[in-house]
């Protein structure tokens, strides 16, 4: 690698690159003609260009990955949990899109080590929709699910019981959030199910937050030393209710 | 009315998948994993598309490749999330993560047109040098779309690639001369 360099180096790339409007190519096509970094940078952009393009490999998908993805596609259209989510779509568009418009504006502002994040426990839930996933243990009974943690995770998850609210638990699972595991609570509302993900984590307490991510809603809080996240396909409105009841104290 | 959508969902993903399976097999690098990686793009693709606005479908199919690919090396790794941002070599000092291939013996041996040495060249780029390299140089993607797709400002963007041709112009020159 030469030492020289010349900080119009980046403007010369967007010009190689076919990024620049006219004016600005105009600009830096005069600077390249007196520059000899930037003339020896423009050769050696063209080289590399010439190596990948040309002797990388394109790697194209395999035939059976193709038929794979075709049928998969198909077999899509006769899944009711796809319609579901058609209807929710259309519902949304006439009428719930400007809340969650306004919540992914408030998502946008979230730090970005959270958007990593939310994109994880949305994909957590997702994964856990598909059939077998959603639970390592089936239990309505809190008592049931709250041992079932003991011994494999280093906290204890509060478990309640909201079954008189109307959010009745289907059970617990272990999850890996974060670079930890963690505890995922799954309750049923009206047939939209609710994942509520909990571990520890220092600092105050903190109020309930609300995002949205590829057609899901998420809340956040912190409360008694846990973080928490409830991630559903319910709208915003209930699954603010679900974390509304959660938060009361325990009768 | 699911069937219409399916099918728009087809006209969306099956243009782009050899895009798809070619960006999971440069981040993954065996062909299997990229494979599955794809296989399970796809579920996330069929979930997530009632909120597809429409416009640009290969960046939003690849967006989901991209993540993806990343949950499954976070699962191989067992990697906590937040530090695979800095792992890719967000620094700004190239000279911390890149060997100059000047003194690294292996890349000595490069012939420009041997595929197989170039193809080992790009796997020795930090990740998230080599996916940029990718888009631009193999899709031919904007900086936009690669900005939008890795979820990082467009100056990284730029930043990044110049990173990994210098880098790699390093490489190639030490052996055409």
């Amino acid at each position: 690698m030469s030492p020289e360099h010349c900080d119009k180096v980046l403007l010369l790339q967007a010009e190689f690159d076919g990024e620049l409007d006219a004016a600005a190519a105009a600009e830096i096509a005069e600077h390249r003609a007196l520059c000899p970094i930037c003339r020896a940078s423009w050769a050696e952009l063209r080289r590399v260009r010439e190596a990948v393009r040309e002797t990388a490999s394109y790697h194209s998908a395999p035939a059976s990955l193709r038929a794979a993805v075709t049928a998969r596609l198909a077999a899509a259209a006769a899944e009711p949990g796809l319609r579901r989510l058609v209807r929710w779509w259309r519902e949304a568009l006439s009428g719930v899109a400007g809340a969650a418009l306004a919540a992914a504006i408030l998502l946008a502002l979230w730090p970005s080590g959270r958007q990593g994040l939310v994109e994880a426990i949305v994909d957590d839930h997702v994964r856990a929709l598909q059939p077998g996933h959603l639970v390592d243990v089936a239990s309505s009974n809190r008592h049931t699910v709250k041992p079932w943690f003991a011994g494999r995770l280093d906290f204890a998850p509060p478990v309640k019981d909201l079954a008189a609210e109307g959010y009745p638990l289907l059970g617990g699972r272990l999850d890996y959030l974060g670079g930890r595991a963690v505890a995922a609570l799954a309750y049923v509302h009206g047939g939209h199910r609710i994942d509520l993900f909990v571990w520890p984590q220092a600092g105050g307490e903190e109020a309930p937050q609300t995002a949205e991510r590829h057609g899901y809603n998420i809340v956040h809080w912190r409360q008694d030393g846990m973080a928490l996240w409830a991630v559903s396909d319910l709208e915003p409105d209930l699954l603010r209710a679900f974390v509304r009841d959660w938060r009361a104290p325990s009768k | 009315m699911a069937a219409e959508r399916e099918s728009s969902l087809s006209t969306v993903v099956l243009p782009h998948l050899d895009a798809a399976y070619n960006l999971a097999r440069w981040i993954m690098g065996g062909a299997e994993d990229a494979e599955d990686v794809v296989q399970e793009a796809m579920v996330r693709a069929i979930t997530y598309f009632p909120s597809f606005r429409g416009g640009n479908a290969r960046a939003w199919l690849l967006q989901i490749v991209r993540n993806t690919a990343y949950s499954a090396l976070r699962a191989k790794r067992g990697a906590p999330l937040v530090p695979l941002a800095d792992e890719v070599g967000d620094g700004e000092d190239p000279g911390t993560e890149l060997v100059d291939p000047a003194d690294d013996p292996e890349v000595a041996l490069i012939r420009a047109r041997d595929r197989r040495r170039v193809d080992a060249l790009l796997e020795r780029l930090p990740l998230g040098l080599r996916e940029t390299l990718v888009m631009r140089e193999l899709e031919g993607l904007s900086y936009r779309e690669i900005a939008e797709i890795t979820d990082v400002p467009i100056g990284t963007v730029m930043s990044r690639l110049w990173r990994a041709r210098r880098w790699l112009a390093g490489a190639v020159e030490g052996e055409t001369k």
